[in-house]
Protein backbone atom coordinates (compact mmCIF):
# COMPACT_ATOMS: atom_id res chain seq x y z
CA UNK A 1 0.00 0.00 0.00
CA UNK A 2 1.95 2.67 -1.13
CA UNK A 3 1.19 6.21 0.31
CA UNK A 4 0.88 8.04 -2.80
CA UNK A 5 -1.93 5.69 -4.47
CA UNK A 6 -5.23 7.84 -3.69
CA UNK A 7 -7.59 6.20 -0.76
CA UNK A 8 -9.97 3.34 -2.46
CA UNK A 9 -13.16 4.84 -1.79
CA UNK A 10 -13.75 8.62 -0.50
CA UNK A 11 -16.95 9.78 0.08
CA UNK A 12 -17.75 13.08 1.72
CA UNK A 13 -21.10 14.99 2.75
CA UNK A 14 -23.09 12.57 0.71
CA UNK A 15 -26.69 13.53 0.21
CA UNK A 16 -29.73 11.79 -1.29
CA UNK A 17 -33.20 12.47 -1.25
CA UNK A 18 -36.00 10.74 -2.69
CA UNK A 19 -39.14 12.76 -3.66
CA UNK A 20 -38.61 14.60 -0.48
CA UNK A 21 -37.32 11.43 1.82
CA UNK A 22 -33.53 11.43 2.81
CA UNK A 23 -32.04 8.11 2.37
CA UNK A 24 -28.55 9.21 2.98
CA UNK A 25 -27.71 12.44 4.97
CA UNK A 26 -24.40 14.09 4.89
CA UNK A 27 -22.62 11.09 4.57
CA UNK A 28 -18.40 10.36 5.39
CA UNK A 29 -16.42 7.80 5.14
CA UNK A 30 -12.96 7.00 3.48
CA UNK A 31 -11.90 3.20 2.47
CA UNK A 32 -8.28 2.14 2.36
CA UNK A 33 -7.02 0.24 -0.03
CA UNK A 34 -6.98 -3.71 0.23
CA UNK A 35 -9.50 -3.12 3.79
CA UNK A 36 -12.63 -5.40 4.17
CA UNK A 37 -15.70 -2.74 5.33
CA UNK A 38 -18.95 -4.27 6.64
CA UNK A 39 -21.84 -1.76 6.22
CA UNK A 40 -24.43 -2.13 9.13
CA UNK A 41 -27.84 -0.70 9.36
CA UNK A 42 -31.37 -1.73 9.84
CA UNK A 43 -33.58 -1.49 6.72
CA UNK A 44 -34.01 1.52 5.02
CA UNK A 45 -30.85 3.16 6.48
CA UNK A 46 -29.79 3.69 3.16
CA UNK A 47 -27.42 1.11 2.91
CA UNK A 48 -28.24 0.22 -0.94
CA UNK A 49 -28.63 3.51 -1.90
CA UNK A 50 -25.25 4.38 -0.88
CA UNK A 51 -24.05 1.45 -2.58
CA UNK A 52 -25.52 2.69 -5.86
CA UNK A 53 -24.10 5.87 -5.62
CA UNK A 54 -20.60 4.27 -5.35
CA UNK A 55 -21.20 2.33 -8.68
CA UNK A 56 -22.53 5.82 -10.47
CA UNK A 57 -25.83 3.81 -11.22
CA UNK A 58 -27.49 6.69 -8.73
CA UNK A 59 -26.26 10.14 -9.11
CA UNK A 60 -26.30 11.77 -5.26
CA UNK A 61 -27.90 15.52 -4.82
CA UNK A 62 -25.11 16.84 -3.38
CA UNK A 63 -21.01 15.70 -1.48
CA UNK A 64 -18.29 13.91 -3.54
CA UNK A 65 -17.65 10.41 -4.03
CA UNK A 66 -14.13 9.32 -5.09
CA UNK A 67 -13.07 5.71 -6.24
CA UNK A 68 -9.26 5.03 -6.46
CA UNK A 69 -9.07 9.39 -6.47
CA UNK A 70 -12.17 9.39 -10.03
CA UNK A 71 -14.93 10.94 -9.07
CA UNK A 72 -18.24 9.28 -9.67
CA UNK A 73 -19.94 12.12 -10.80
CA UNK A 74 -17.59 13.50 -13.48
CA UNK A 75 -15.75 10.32 -14.97
CA UNK A 76 -18.09 7.74 -14.46
CA UNK A 77 -16.60 5.66 -17.07
CA UNK A 78 -13.58 5.56 -15.32
CA UNK A 79 -14.97 4.54 -11.91
CA UNK A 80 -16.93 1.48 -13.49
CA UNK A 81 -13.80 -0.30 -14.82
CA UNK A 82 -12.57 -0.30 -11.71
CA UNK A 83 -15.66 -1.83 -9.70
CA UNK A 84 -17.25 -4.81 -8.95
CA UNK A 85 -20.59 -4.76 -8.21
CA UNK A 86 -23.42 -7.38 -7.20
CA UNK A 87 -26.95 -5.36 -6.12
CA UNK A 88 -29.76 -6.76 -3.73
CA UNK A 89 -31.05 -9.66 -4.43
CA UNK A 90 -28.64 -10.37 -7.33
CA UNK A 91 -30.89 -9.93 -10.47
CA UNK A 92 -29.55 -12.52 -13.22
CA UNK A 93 -30.89 -13.24 -16.44
CA UNK A 94 -32.88 -16.50 -16.09
CA UNK A 95 -31.84 -18.14 -19.50
CA UNK A 96 -28.30 -17.67 -19.83
CA UNK A 97 -25.69 -20.45 -19.13
CA UNK A 98 -23.18 -19.81 -15.95
CA UNK A 99 -20.23 -19.66 -18.57
CA UNK A 100 -21.98 -18.07 -21.20
CA UNK A 101 -22.86 -15.23 -18.54
CA UNK A 102 -19.64 -15.39 -17.45
CA UNK A 103 -18.40 -14.62 -21.02
CA UNK A 104 -20.75 -11.90 -21.92
CA UNK A 105 -19.94 -10.39 -18.55
CA UNK A 106 -16.10 -10.55 -19.25
CA UNK A 107 -16.67 -9.11 -22.50
CA UNK A 108 -18.59 -5.92 -21.54
CA UNK A 109 -16.10 -5.48 -18.68
CA UNK A 110 -13.49 -5.21 -21.27
CA UNK A 111 -11.32 -8.48 -20.02
CA UNK A 112 -9.28 -9.31 -23.70
CA UNK A 113 -11.23 -12.61 -25.38
CA UNK A 114 -7.41 -14.08 -24.67
CA UNK A 115 -7.36 -13.53 -21.40
CA UNK A 116 -11.19 -14.24 -20.24
CA UNK A 117 -11.16 -18.14 -20.97
CA UNK A 118 -8.91 -19.24 -18.09
CA UNK A 119 -10.16 -16.08 -15.87
CA UNK A 120 -13.83 -17.87 -16.11
CA UNK A 121 -12.11 -21.11 -15.45
CA UNK A 122 -10.48 -19.22 -12.46
CA UNK A 123 -13.68 -17.70 -10.85
CA UNK A 124 -15.67 -20.67 -11.24
CA UNK A 125 -13.32 -22.76 -9.23
CA UNK A 126 -13.20 -20.18 -6.44
CA UNK A 127 -16.49 -19.74 -6.23
CA UNK A 128 -17.20 -23.66 -6.40
CA UNK A 129 -19.54 -23.30 -9.59
CA UNK A 130 -17.77 -25.87 -11.60
CA UNK A 131 -20.48 -28.67 -11.73
CA UNK A 132 -23.07 -26.18 -13.04
CA UNK A 133 -21.27 -23.93 -15.56
CA UNK A 134 -22.96 -25.44 -18.19
CA UNK A 135 -26.52 -24.99 -16.19
CA UNK A 136 -29.19 -22.27 -16.98
CA UNK A 137 -28.73 -19.36 -14.18
CA UNK A 138 -32.87 -20.12 -13.72
CA UNK A 139 -32.63 -23.68 -12.85
CA UNK A 140 -30.00 -23.02 -9.90
CA UNK A 141 -30.32 -22.98 -6.53
CA UNK A 142 -30.57 -19.71 -4.31
CA UNK A 143 -27.03 -20.51 -2.96
CA UNK A 144 -25.62 -21.16 -6.61
CA UNK A 145 -27.34 -17.73 -7.85
CA UNK A 146 -25.65 -16.02 -5.15
CA UNK A 147 -21.88 -17.35 -5.68
CA UNK A 148 -22.66 -16.27 -9.53
CA UNK A 149 -23.52 -12.85 -8.24
CA UNK A 150 -19.82 -13.15 -6.89
CA UNK A 151 -17.83 -14.66 -9.49
CA UNK A 152 -19.44 -12.03 -11.55
CA UNK A 153 -18.26 -9.43 -9.72
CA UNK A 154 -14.71 -10.62 -8.92
CA UNK A 155 -14.65 -11.52 -12.43
CA UNK A 156 -12.75 -8.41 -14.12
CA UNK A 157 -10.61 -8.25 -10.89
CA UNK A 158 -11.86 -4.52 -10.09
CA UNK A 159 -9.64 -3.38 -7.11
CA UNK A 160 -13.01 -2.17 -5.46
CA UNK A 161 -15.99 -4.80 -5.03
CA UNK A 162 -19.08 -3.53 -3.97
CA UNK A 163 -21.42 -6.36 -2.89
CA UNK A 164 -24.84 -5.78 -1.20
CA UNK A 165 -26.24 -8.47 1.31
CA UNK A 166 -23.51 -11.17 -0.77
CA UNK A 167 -24.75 -14.07 1.77
CA UNK A 168 -28.26 -13.69 1.97
CA UNK A 169 -29.92 -16.65 1.27
CA UNK A 170 -26.98 -18.71 2.05
CA UNK A 171 -26.67 -21.86 4.03
CA UNK A 172 -23.72 -21.87 6.73
CA UNK A 173 -21.39 -23.82 4.49
CA UNK A 174 -22.50 -22.13 1.44
CA UNK A 175 -21.44 -19.05 4.25
CA UNK A 176 -18.18 -20.69 4.64
CA UNK A 177 -17.07 -20.83 1.48
CA UNK A 178 -18.03 -17.09 0.68
CA UNK A 179 -16.28 -15.93 3.61
CA UNK A 180 -13.08 -17.90 2.53
CA UNK A 181 -13.51 -15.98 -0.95
CA UNK A 182 -13.96 -12.76 0.52
CA UNK A 183 -11.12 -13.25 2.83
CA UNK A 184 -8.75 -14.09 -0.02
CA UNK A 185 -8.90 -10.89 -1.67
CA UNK A 186 -8.36 -9.18 1.47
CA UNK A 187 -4.76 -7.19 0.99
CA UNK A 188 -5.21 -7.53 -3.15
CA UNK A 189 -9.10 -5.61 -3.10
CA UNK A 190 -10.98 -3.27 -1.60
CA UNK A 191 -13.95 -5.29 -0.37
CA UNK A 192 -17.34 -3.29 0.63
CA UNK A 193 -20.26 -5.91 1.68
CA UNK A 194 -23.02 -4.94 3.20
CA UNK A 195 -25.25 -7.83 5.52
CA UNK A 196 -27.61 -8.09 8.25
CA UNK A 197 -25.67 -11.28 9.10
CA UNK A 198 -23.93 -9.66 11.69
CA UNK A 199 -21.39 -12.74 13.09
CA UNK A 200 -20.74 -12.66 9.13
CA UNK A 201 -19.33 -9.18 9.15
CA UNK A 202 -17.44 -9.73 12.31
CA UNK A 203 -15.41 -12.24 10.97
CA UNK A 204 -14.63 -11.26 7.09
CA UNK A 205 -14.38 -7.55 7.72
CA UNK A 206 -11.58 -5.47 8.96
CA UNK A 207 -14.09 -2.51 9.71
CA UNK A 208 -17.62 -2.06 10.53
CA UNK A 209 -19.74 1.17 9.31
CA UNK A 210 -22.82 1.17 11.25
CA UNK A 211 -25.39 3.72 9.42
CA UNK A 212 -28.74 4.86 10.64
CA UNK A 213 -31.39 7.10 8.71
CA UNK A 214 -28.52 7.52 6.48
CA UNK A 215 -25.93 8.55 9.08
CA UNK A 216 -22.79 7.12 10.40
CA UNK A 217 -23.61 6.64 13.64
CA UNK A 218 -20.35 4.44 14.78
CA UNK A 219 -17.05 2.87 12.56
CA UNK A 220 -14.22 0.87 13.82
CA UNK A 221 -13.25 -2.59 14.16
CA UNK A 222 -15.67 -4.43 16.13
CA UNK A 223 -13.49 -4.58 18.99
CA UNK A 224 -13.62 -0.68 19.24
CA UNK A 225 -17.27 -0.86 18.29
CA UNK A 226 -17.84 -2.91 21.45
CA UNK A 227 -15.84 -0.60 23.79
CA UNK A 228 -17.17 2.44 22.75
CA UNK A 229 -20.08 1.66 21.83
CA UNK A 230 -21.61 -0.11 25.00
CA UNK A 231 -18.64 1.16 27.27
CA UNK A 232 -19.55 -1.61 30.04
CA UNK A 233 -18.92 -4.98 30.84
CA UNK A 234 -21.00 -7.68 31.66
CA UNK A 235 -20.10 -10.91 33.82
CA UNK A 236 -22.65 -13.79 33.65
CA UNK A 237 -23.16 -15.14 37.72
CA UNK A 238 -24.42 -18.92 38.88
CA UNK A 239 -24.34 -18.39 42.37
CA UNK A 240 -26.42 -19.68 45.52
CA UNK A 241 -26.17 -18.12 49.34
CA UNK A 242 -27.61 -14.63 50.69
CA UNK A 243 -28.31 -13.08 47.62
CA UNK A 244 -29.97 -9.66 48.75
CA UNK A 245 -26.75 -9.39 50.68
CA UNK A 246 -24.97 -9.33 47.42
CA UNK A 247 -25.52 -5.66 45.92
CA UNK A 248 -23.65 -4.27 48.84
CA UNK A 249 -20.70 -7.05 48.42
CA UNK A 250 -20.84 -6.09 44.62
CA UNK A 251 -20.01 -2.27 45.28
CA UNK A 252 -17.48 -2.79 47.92
CA UNK A 253 -15.48 -4.14 45.17
CA UNK A 254 -16.61 -1.98 42.37
CA UNK A 255 -18.99 1.01 42.68
CA UNK A 256 -20.61 0.55 39.07
CA UNK A 257 -20.90 -2.89 39.77
CA UNK A 258 -24.89 -3.69 39.20
CA UNK A 259 -26.79 -6.34 39.10
CA UNK A 260 -29.20 -6.41 35.86
CA UNK A 261 -31.23 -9.48 36.18
CA UNK A 262 -32.23 -12.20 38.44
CA UNK A 263 -33.47 -15.57 37.37
CA UNK A 264 -35.66 -17.37 39.78
CA UNK A 265 -33.48 -20.02 42.11
CA UNK A 266 -33.44 -23.31 40.34
CA UNK A 267 -34.09 -26.47 42.55
CA UNK A 268 -30.83 -26.81 44.43
CA UNK A 269 -31.33 -22.70 45.05
CA UNK A 270 -28.86 -21.32 42.60
CA UNK A 271 -29.32 -18.09 40.82
CA UNK A 272 -28.13 -17.19 37.35
CA UNK A 273 -26.92 -13.15 37.28
CA UNK A 274 -26.16 -10.86 35.22
CA UNK A 275 -23.88 -7.92 36.39
CA UNK A 276 -23.09 -5.00 34.62
CA UNK A 277 -19.62 -2.90 35.46
CA UNK A 278 -18.30 0.54 33.70
CA UNK A 279 -15.38 -0.74 34.15
CA UNK A 280 -13.53 -2.35 31.24
CA UNK A 281 -10.47 -4.27 33.34
CA UNK A 282 -11.22 -7.48 34.61
CA UNK A 283 -12.96 -7.81 37.59
CA UNK A 284 -13.55 -12.03 37.51
CA UNK A 285 -10.81 -12.59 40.12
CA UNK A 286 -11.36 -10.18 42.73
CA UNK A 287 -14.99 -11.05 42.73
CA UNK A 288 -14.34 -14.61 42.43
CA UNK A 289 -12.13 -14.53 45.78
CA UNK A 290 -15.20 -11.80 47.49
CA UNK A 291 -18.33 -14.04 46.80
CA UNK A 292 -16.23 -17.54 47.92
CA UNK A 293 -15.01 -15.15 50.90
CA UNK A 294 -18.57 -14.65 52.51
CA UNK A 295 -19.42 -17.85 51.93
CA UNK A 296 -20.77 -17.86 48.60
CA UNK A 297 -21.28 -21.02 46.54
CA UNK A 298 -20.37 -20.14 43.30
CA UNK A 299 -20.66 -22.59 40.35
CA UNK A 300 -19.76 -20.60 37.36
CA UNK A 301 -18.88 -16.96 36.73
CA UNK A 302 -17.94 -15.49 33.19
CA UNK A 303 -17.09 -12.76 31.36
CA UNK A 304 -20.09 -12.03 28.10
CA UNK A 305 -18.57 -11.00 25.65
CA UNK A 306 -21.19 -8.80 23.62
CA UNK A 307 -21.86 -9.93 19.90
CA UNK A 308 -21.38 -7.27 17.05
CA UNK A 309 -25.28 -7.49 17.34
CA UNK A 310 -25.00 -5.67 20.74
CA UNK A 311 -23.12 -3.02 19.69
CA UNK A 312 -25.36 -2.68 16.37
CA UNK A 313 -28.53 -2.18 18.29
CA UNK A 314 -26.91 0.34 20.97
CA UNK A 315 -25.97 2.43 18.05
CA UNK A 316 -28.86 2.60 16.60
CA UNK A 317 -30.61 2.69 19.54
CA UNK A 318 -28.76 5.54 20.64
CA UNK A 319 -28.98 7.54 16.76
CA UNK A 320 -32.84 6.84 16.81
CA UNK A 321 -32.68 8.65 20.80
CA UNK A 322 -30.59 11.29 19.19
CA UNK A 323 -33.57 12.18 15.98
CA UNK A 324 -34.93 15.29 18.57
CA UNK A 325 -31.32 16.56 19.50
CA UNK A 326 -30.56 18.94 16.98
CA UNK A 327 -27.12 18.10 15.00
CA UNK A 328 -25.14 20.58 13.85
CA UNK A 329 -22.78 18.44 11.67
CA UNK A 330 -22.51 15.08 10.92
CA UNK A 331 -18.66 14.31 12.42
CA UNK A 332 -20.62 16.06 15.86
CA UNK A 333 -23.53 13.55 15.10
CA UNK A 334 -21.78 10.38 15.18
CA UNK A 335 -19.19 11.50 17.97
CA UNK A 336 -22.59 11.96 19.67
CA UNK A 337 -23.18 8.62 19.14
CA UNK A 338 -20.12 6.76 20.11
CA UNK A 339 -19.71 9.03 23.14
CA UNK A 340 -22.89 10.09 24.43
CA UNK B 1 -20.01 2.08 -29.05
CA UNK B 2 -17.48 -0.13 -28.31
CA UNK B 3 -19.81 -2.17 -26.68
CA UNK B 4 -22.44 -2.06 -29.26
CA UNK B 5 -21.24 -5.57 -30.97
CA UNK B 6 -21.06 -7.62 -27.65
CA UNK B 7 -24.45 -6.61 -26.75
CA UNK B 8 -26.00 -6.72 -30.37
CA UNK B 9 -24.43 -10.50 -30.39
CA UNK B 10 -25.79 -11.39 -26.87
CA UNK B 11 -28.55 -10.71 -27.73
CA UNK B 12 -29.43 -12.14 -31.28
CA UNK B 13 -27.96 -15.72 -29.78
CA UNK B 14 -30.98 -15.03 -27.02
CA UNK B 15 -33.46 -14.79 -29.99
CA UNK B 16 -31.75 -17.60 -31.24
CA UNK B 17 -31.48 -19.88 -28.26
CA UNK B 18 -35.10 -18.93 -26.77
CA UNK B 19 -37.86 -21.33 -27.98
CA UNK B 20 -40.81 -18.48 -28.09
CA UNK B 21 -38.66 -16.65 -31.33
CA UNK B 22 -39.31 -19.93 -33.28
CA UNK B 23 -42.97 -20.25 -31.84
CA UNK B 24 -43.80 -16.50 -33.01
CA UNK B 25 -42.27 -17.40 -36.34
CA UNK B 26 -44.34 -20.35 -37.13
CA UNK B 27 -47.38 -18.26 -35.62
CA UNK B 28 -46.41 -15.32 -38.04
CA UNK B 29 -46.03 -17.36 -40.94
CA UNK B 30 -49.14 -19.55 -40.30
CA UNK B 31 -51.22 -16.16 -39.88
CA UNK B 32 -49.53 -14.48 -42.98
CA UNK B 33 -50.08 -17.52 -45.09
CA UNK B 34 -54.03 -17.29 -44.30
CA UNK B 35 -53.62 -13.70 -45.11
CA UNK B 36 -52.02 -15.04 -48.75
CA UNK B 37 -53.92 -17.81 -49.60
CA UNK B 38 -57.32 -15.25 -48.94
CA UNK B 39 -55.73 -13.01 -51.41
CA UNK B 40 -54.69 -15.75 -53.91
CA UNK B 41 -58.51 -16.98 -53.93
CA UNK B 42 -59.62 -13.32 -54.99
CA UNK B 43 -57.49 -13.84 -57.73
CA UNK B 44 -59.03 -17.13 -58.83
CA UNK B 45 -62.33 -15.83 -59.04
CA UNK B 46 -61.98 -13.11 -60.95
CA UNK B 47 -59.27 -11.00 -62.56
CA UNK B 48 -58.04 -7.84 -60.10
CA UNK B 49 -55.91 -4.66 -61.39
CA UNK B 50 -53.00 -5.23 -58.77
CA UNK B 51 -50.61 -7.61 -58.10
CA UNK B 52 -50.83 -10.34 -55.25
CA UNK B 53 -47.86 -8.75 -53.72
CA UNK B 54 -49.45 -5.35 -53.97
CA UNK B 55 -52.60 -6.08 -51.77
CA UNK B 56 -50.60 -8.47 -49.45
CA UNK B 57 -48.20 -5.46 -48.55
CA UNK B 58 -51.00 -3.22 -47.87
CA UNK B 59 -52.04 -5.24 -44.61
CA UNK B 60 -48.94 -4.43 -43.55
CA UNK B 61 -50.65 -2.92 -40.94
CA UNK B 62 -52.32 -6.17 -39.86
CA UNK B 63 -49.14 -8.18 -38.37
CA UNK B 64 -47.43 -4.52 -37.16
CA UNK B 65 -50.10 -4.05 -34.65
CA UNK B 66 -49.36 -7.38 -33.17
CA UNK B 67 -45.76 -8.00 -33.65
CA UNK B 68 -43.70 -5.33 -33.19
CA UNK B 69 -45.56 -5.20 -29.68
CA UNK B 70 -44.91 -8.36 -29.06
CA UNK B 71 -41.59 -8.50 -30.20
CA UNK B 72 -40.23 -5.34 -27.89
CA UNK B 73 -42.18 -5.49 -25.21
CA UNK B 74 -39.89 -7.81 -23.31
CA UNK B 75 -36.35 -5.42 -24.12
CA UNK B 76 -36.05 -2.94 -21.67
CA UNK B 77 -38.83 -3.37 -19.36
CA UNK B 78 -37.73 -6.99 -18.75
CA UNK B 79 -34.20 -6.16 -17.85
CA UNK B 80 -35.98 -3.32 -14.89
CA UNK B 81 -38.23 -6.00 -13.78
CA UNK B 82 -35.18 -8.37 -13.22
CA UNK B 83 -33.15 -5.55 -11.66
CA UNK B 84 -30.62 -6.96 -14.22
CA UNK B 85 -30.41 -3.40 -15.90
CA UNK B 86 -28.49 -2.22 -13.03
CA UNK B 87 -25.30 -4.78 -13.51
CA UNK B 88 -25.61 -3.63 -16.85
CA UNK B 89 -25.47 -0.23 -16.30
CA UNK B 90 -22.69 -0.30 -13.71
CA UNK B 91 -20.06 -2.00 -16.56
CA UNK B 92 -18.88 0.34 -18.82
CA UNK B 93 -21.75 0.38 -21.31
CA UNK B 94 -23.73 3.56 -22.17
CA UNK B 95 -27.41 3.86 -21.86
CA UNK B 96 -27.00 4.47 -25.86
CA UNK B 97 -25.07 0.78 -26.42
CA UNK B 98 -27.78 -0.80 -24.75
CA UNK B 99 -31.05 0.48 -26.43
CA UNK B 100 -29.46 0.17 -29.53
CA UNK B 101 -28.45 -2.92 -29.04
CA UNK B 102 -31.79 -4.30 -27.86
CA UNK B 103 -33.29 -2.28 -30.64
CA UNK B 104 -31.27 -3.82 -33.71
CA UNK B 105 -31.93 -7.18 -32.60
CA UNK B 106 -35.69 -6.48 -32.53
CA UNK B 107 -35.56 -5.14 -35.61
CA UNK B 108 -33.06 -7.85 -37.32
CA UNK B 109 -36.09 -10.48 -35.50
CA UNK B 110 -38.74 -8.52 -37.72
CA UNK B 111 -36.66 -8.13 -41.14
CA UNK B 112 -36.52 -11.81 -40.56
CA UNK B 113 -40.07 -12.57 -39.90
CA UNK B 114 -40.64 -10.60 -42.65
CA UNK B 115 -38.08 -11.84 -44.96
CA UNK B 116 -39.11 -15.24 -44.35
CA UNK B 117 -42.66 -14.50 -45.94
CA UNK B 118 -40.56 -14.29 -49.80
CA UNK B 119 -41.03 -18.24 -49.25
CA UNK B 120 -45.08 -17.32 -50.19
CA UNK B 121 -44.09 -15.41 -53.30
CA UNK B 122 -40.94 -18.30 -54.44
CA UNK B 123 -44.28 -20.72 -53.90
CA UNK B 124 -46.87 -18.85 -56.15
CA UNK B 125 -43.91 -17.99 -58.79
CA UNK B 126 -43.09 -21.50 -58.93
CA UNK B 127 -45.99 -23.29 -59.31
CA UNK B 128 -48.52 -21.02 -60.85
CA UNK B 129 -48.52 -20.85 -64.80
CA UNK B 130 -49.67 -17.19 -64.68
CA UNK B 131 -46.50 -15.26 -64.90
CA UNK B 132 -48.42 -11.72 -64.57
CA UNK B 133 -49.65 -13.07 -60.58
CA UNK B 134 -45.62 -12.19 -59.71
CA UNK B 135 -44.83 -8.54 -60.26
CA UNK B 136 -41.17 -7.39 -59.62
CA UNK B 137 -42.14 -3.14 -58.78
CA UNK B 138 -44.76 -3.73 -55.92
CA UNK B 139 -42.49 -6.58 -54.46
CA UNK B 140 -39.26 -4.97 -54.08
CA UNK B 141 -40.94 -1.97 -53.41
CA UNK B 142 -43.02 -3.77 -50.61
CA UNK B 143 -40.05 -5.16 -49.05
CA UNK B 144 -38.10 -2.07 -49.21
CA UNK B 145 -41.33 -0.12 -47.67
CA UNK B 146 -41.52 -3.06 -44.92
CA UNK B 147 -37.57 -2.79 -44.13
CA UNK B 148 -37.81 1.51 -44.16
CA UNK B 149 -40.85 1.26 -41.88
CA UNK B 150 -39.73 -1.31 -40.05
CA UNK B 151 -37.04 1.22 -38.62
CA UNK B 152 -39.87 3.44 -37.05
CA UNK B 153 -41.99 1.06 -35.50
CA UNK B 154 -39.25 -1.29 -34.04
CA UNK B 155 -37.80 1.96 -32.51
CA UNK B 156 -41.71 2.56 -30.85
CA UNK B 157 -41.71 -0.39 -29.72
CA UNK B 158 -38.69 -0.21 -27.35
CA UNK B 159 -39.99 3.43 -26.86
CA UNK B 160 -42.84 2.13 -25.48
CA UNK B 161 -41.01 -0.94 -23.22
CA UNK B 162 -38.53 1.97 -21.74
CA UNK B 163 -41.57 3.50 -20.02
CA UNK B 164 -42.96 0.64 -18.27
CA UNK B 165 -41.35 -2.54 -16.21
CA UNK B 166 -44.79 -4.43 -16.87
CA UNK B 167 -44.50 -6.29 -20.15
CA UNK B 168 -48.32 -6.01 -20.83
CA UNK B 169 -48.37 -2.26 -19.90
CA UNK B 170 -45.58 -1.48 -22.73
CA UNK B 171 -47.11 -4.00 -24.97
CA UNK B 172 -50.64 -2.14 -24.86
CA UNK B 173 -48.49 0.99 -24.94
CA UNK B 174 -46.49 0.64 -28.33
CA UNK B 175 -50.36 -0.69 -29.85
CA UNK B 176 -51.54 2.00 -28.77
CA UNK B 177 -48.95 4.32 -30.36
CA UNK B 178 -48.42 2.46 -33.49
CA UNK B 179 -52.68 2.44 -34.10
CA UNK B 180 -52.50 6.53 -33.43
CA UNK B 181 -49.79 6.71 -35.69
CA UNK B 182 -50.92 4.59 -38.62
CA UNK B 183 -54.46 4.97 -38.57
CA UNK B 184 -55.37 7.59 -36.44
CA UNK B 185 -52.83 9.52 -38.69
CA UNK B 186 -54.98 8.17 -41.72
CA UNK B 187 -58.41 9.27 -39.85
CA UNK B 188 -57.22 12.83 -39.33
CA UNK B 189 -56.28 12.98 -43.19
CA UNK B 190 -59.53 12.55 -44.26
CA UNK B 191 -61.27 14.91 -41.02
CA UNK B 192 -62.98 17.94 -42.77
CA UNK B 193 -62.00 19.64 -39.60
CA UNK B 194 -58.47 20.23 -41.48
CA UNK B 195 -59.63 21.94 -44.00
CA UNK B 196 -59.89 25.42 -42.77
CA UNK B 197 -57.64 27.59 -44.18
CA UNK B 198 -56.18 28.65 -40.47
CA UNK B 199 -55.15 24.67 -40.04
CA UNK B 200 -53.04 24.38 -43.52
CA UNK B 201 -49.95 23.72 -41.87
CA UNK B 202 -51.84 21.33 -39.37
CA UNK B 203 -53.15 19.54 -42.47
CA UNK B 204 -49.77 19.38 -44.34
CA UNK B 205 -48.23 17.57 -41.29
CA UNK B 206 -50.49 15.18 -41.38
CA UNK B 207 -50.50 14.48 -44.97
CA UNK B 208 -46.91 13.81 -44.77
CA UNK B 209 -47.22 11.29 -42.31
CA UNK B 210 -49.83 9.30 -44.02
CA UNK B 211 -48.10 6.13 -43.94
CA UNK B 212 -50.62 4.41 -46.42
CA UNK B 213 -49.61 6.96 -49.09
CA UNK B 214 -45.59 6.74 -48.50
CA UNK B 215 -46.84 2.47 -49.18
CA UNK B 216 -48.49 3.61 -52.15
CA UNK B 217 -45.25 5.44 -53.53
CA UNK B 218 -42.78 2.91 -52.24
CA UNK B 219 -44.70 0.00 -54.08
CA UNK B 220 -45.07 2.18 -57.24
CA UNK B 221 -41.28 2.51 -57.81
CA UNK B 222 -41.06 6.35 -56.18
CA UNK B 223 -38.35 5.99 -52.79
CA UNK B 224 -39.15 9.76 -51.95
CA UNK B 225 -36.07 11.23 -49.73
CA UNK B 226 -38.63 12.73 -48.05
CA UNK B 227 -40.84 9.26 -46.82
CA UNK B 228 -37.18 8.26 -46.00
CA UNK B 229 -36.14 11.13 -43.80
CA UNK B 230 -39.93 10.44 -42.10
CA UNK B 231 -38.92 7.12 -40.79
CA UNK B 232 -35.38 7.86 -40.33
CA UNK B 233 -35.96 11.09 -38.31
CA UNK B 234 -38.71 9.26 -36.40
CA UNK B 235 -36.77 6.49 -35.52
CA UNK B 236 -33.68 8.77 -34.32
CA UNK B 237 -36.32 10.69 -32.09
CA UNK B 238 -38.24 7.17 -30.56
CA UNK B 239 -34.66 5.52 -29.66
CA UNK B 240 -33.81 9.35 -28.13
CA UNK B 241 -36.62 9.44 -26.25
CA UNK B 242 -36.11 5.69 -25.16
CA UNK B 243 -32.60 6.23 -24.15
CA UNK B 244 -33.66 9.53 -22.26
CA UNK B 245 -36.43 7.55 -20.08
CA UNK B 246 -33.89 4.95 -19.33
CA UNK B 247 -31.84 7.78 -17.99
CA UNK B 248 -34.26 9.08 -16.36
CA UNK B 249 -35.87 6.56 -14.70
CA UNK B 250 -32.10 5.86 -12.81
CA UNK B 251 -32.55 9.49 -11.42
CA UNK B 252 -35.82 8.88 -10.15
CA UNK B 253 -35.55 5.27 -9.33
Amino acid sequence: MSASLPLAIEVDHLVKTYAGMTAVADLSFTVARGEIIGFLGPNGAGKSTTMRILTGYLPANSGTVRICGHSVATEPDAVKRLIGYMPENNPLPEDMRVSEYLYFRGRLKEIPRRKLSPRIDEVLELCDLKRVRHKIIGQLSKGYRQRVGIAEAILAEPPVIIMDEPTIGLDPHQILIVRDLIAGLRGRMTVIISSHILPEIEMTCDRVLIINRGRVVAQGSPADLRREVLGRTTYQLITAGAVDTLPALLTSIEPTLKITATSEPDATGFVSLTLSTERTEELGEPLLQRLLAHGFRVRALSRAQPTLEDVFLAATRRSWDAKLAPTPSPAVAAQGAIRP
Amino acid sequence: MKHFLTLLSHELRMLLVSPSTYIAGTAFLFFMGFIFTGILENYTKAAQDVSPAHVFFQLFWLPVFFMVPLLTMKSLAEERRLGTIETLLTTPVTTTEVVLGKYTAAYALYLSLWGATGGFFYILKRFSSDPRLIDGGPLIGGYVFIAVSGLLFVAIGVFASSLSRNQAVAGILSFVMLASLIVGVRWLGEASFLNRDILAPAKAAVDYAQIFAHYEDFTRGVIDARHVLFYFSGTALALIFSILSVEAKQIHA
